[in-house]
């Protein structure tokens, strides 16, 4: 690095945005500021909700972090995106970063485009890799071409691709905490009215080691069954297809693919799942593919490094037993 | 209250088409490939419809921003019952880096210059894959936005929206006007039947450019390269579970 890019360096500043529950953070915060950190500079996080002492704790020891921004406030509940621009837009405007992150997920995704029209940006999607400060790859076409952009926005507004970028470690460092600049968070254009969370003791879908998808093949919701017993031996969270999803087996939560979650564990298993161009974009990052299908002509065989061509109903029950 | 309806609708290539880059890297090849209208905006469209036949909706508006083909996909959605169509003309070079900024500023204009209140987008786009267009159009009217809806529902003044997030649904309540993107799961998309294409052809399309709604298209982002993925490399079929288990014993998944 030449001492001019050095200099540079020094002044990209970043702001993350954490993703929490209030009791809990989102892993996908921690990928999150593994990219802002690629991006060179100072790395904040912003943490707004209704009462975030625990996710300030846990945040302040990833290292990585130099600061973490407070804002505890009731308009924060539900974490509505109206409510929470106007809060960006303040700590902007006293810190004036040059990139502000966050996980592209539905909170992610849902927010950042509305902090970037405020600031007349063009934001970028699902970011996979970060070449330079303002240079970044995306994937377009449900993953089937990369897109090397650069931006000629002042400041970068991006999602990241959980999956692409490591986790912070969450334990060594030592960040400053400060509470943001007051905005004015109150309206009246939203209002949370609550969730319906799918209950599942299985690990969560995206930063799991192990993957097992159901398609069509599987016929119905009570065979998923099947599934979640070999998922037990494994470890393993269970995810779906569109197909799966839209035959009302399994809830719309559990999609993999373009339009439903992107994962990219270490081993993904698909049963009974064809391979569309569309669920092959959410798992083709996959370390290690299988696939168990009784068509040797399904394209889901095109990508894994393993294919099985069997009935489902009888490899999986015997898998189960094996292992 | 009898509420007039936008609805965005986006010409891409179609969802079943293996798409292919470019030899010299600047994009994909569109030239003599299938189009058709994003499926998600079929199902804003659809929604939009809807709320027509449910006397929510007083008339419907769909605007699609893109070369003069993005006439046709504005046909479909006349077919699918929308009342009239708003062609933004934009192509060439100002089409290529056309980004959702641009579309949510044009979007927001139209909005306004035709009084709706309600702007019903598809997620995203299923070529530049951005979900970002409902989102920031809703932020430049300084309108609510109710993202990824599985399910809308009128209440008095408000629109109680179901939405598909990471976890489960989560339900939001949003004042009219509104902006709102739909997910896979709302509804169904209708056929266009014959006799409805043929009157789709007597509806009205009024073309305009980005000028004449005041709206800059200046670039946002330099286009350095389109990529293949990285290829998989060619995997194995195995005979057994046996075989299969002791594969993945072999290279360390479990």
């Amino acid at each position: 690095m030449t001492r001019v890019q050095i200099l540079f360096r020094r002044l990209e500043s970043t702001l993350v945005i954490a993703e929490h529950t209030n009791e809990k953070l989102f892993p996908v915060t921690l990928n999150a500021v593994t990219a802002a950190n690629k991006i060179g500079g100072d790395v904040a996080c912003l943490v707004a909700g209704t009462k975030v002492a625990p996710v300030v704790e846990a945040l302040s020891k990833v290292p990585g972090i130099k600061k973490i921004l407070v804002a505890e406030n009731e308009a924060f509940h539900g974490f509505l995106p109206e409510a929470l621009t106007p809060l960006v837009l303040a700590t902007q405007k006293q810190f004036n970063f040059t990139h502000i992150l966050a996980g592209a997920t539905a909170f992610g995704k849902a927010l950042l485009p509305r902090i970037a029209a405020k600031l007349d940006v063009s934001p970028i999607s699902d970011v996979i890799a970060i070449k330079s400060s303002n240079t970044f790859v995306r994937p377009i076409y449900a993953g089937n071409a990369l897109l090397t952009l650069k931006s000629r926005d002042a400041v970068k507004v991006l999602t990241v691709r959980g999956t692409n970028f490591e986790a912070a470690a969450l334990d060594g460092g030592n960040a400053a905490r400060e509470n943001v600049p007051s905005a004015d968070s109150s309206q009246n254009l939203s209002q949370f009215v609550g969730q319906e969370l799918s209950k599942s003791d299985r690990p969560e879908l995206t930063s799991a080691k192990i993957v097992i998808s159901g398609g069509r093949g599987m016929k119905n919701g009570e065979n998923f069954k099947l599934l979640y017993d070999l998922a037990e031996k494994l470890g393993a969270a269970v995810g779906a297809s569109r197909a799966a999803v839209d035959a009302g087996f399994v809830p719309n939560d559990m999609q993999v693919g373009q339009t439903g979650k992107i994962v990219a564990p270490e081993l993904y298993i698909a049963v009974g799942i064809s391979g569309a161009i569309q669920h092959l974009a959410g798992m083709k990052d996959s370390k290690t593919i299988v696939a168990i299908n009784k068509d040797p002509e399904a394209p889901i065989f095109q990508v894994a490094d393993f294919g099985l061509v069997a009935d489902l109903f009888k490899a999986i029950p015997e898998l189960t037993a094996k292992l | 209250m009898a509420l007039r309806v936008l609805v965005g609708c986006k010409r891409v290539i179609d969802y079943a088409v293996r798409i292919r880059v470019k030899p010299d890297k600047t994009g994909v090849v569109t030239d003599g490939i299938k189009h058709s209208m994003n499926p998600f905006d079929e199902i804003a469209v659809e929604e939009a419809v809807r709320m027509k036949e449910k006397k929510i909706a007083s008339e419907v508006i769909a605007v699609s921003c893109g070369p003069m083909q993005s006439q046709e996909t504005l046909r479909t959605a006349l077919a699918m019952g929308v009342d009239r169509g708003i062609h933004v003309d934009v192509s060439g070079k100002d089409y290529e880096l056309l980004q959702p900024i641009h579309v949510s500023k044009i979007l927001a204009k139209i909005a306004q210059e035709e009084k709706c209140d309600i702007i019903l987008l598809g997620k995203q786009a299923i070529d530049d894959d951005s979900n970002q267009t409902a989102q920031m159009t809703a932020s430049l009217l300084n309108w609510p936005q109710a993202t990824y809806a599985s399910k809308i529902e009128k209440t008095n003044g408000e629109l109680q929206v179901l939405r598909e997030i990471d976890g489960g649904l989560e339900t939001v309540r949003v004042k009219i006007p509104a902006v709102i993107s739909a997910d896979l799961r709302l509804n169904e998309p209708r056929y266009a039947t014959l006799p409805n294409i043929m009157k789709a052809k007597k509806k009205p399309i009024k073309k305009v450019t980005p000028g004449d709604l005041g709206v800059e298209t200046d670039p946002r982002i330099e286009i350095l390269s389109v990529e293949d993925p990285p290829e998989r490399q060619a995997g194995i079929k195995v005979e057994d579970v046996d075989t299969l288990i002791a594969k993945l014993k072999e290279v360390g998944r479990i």
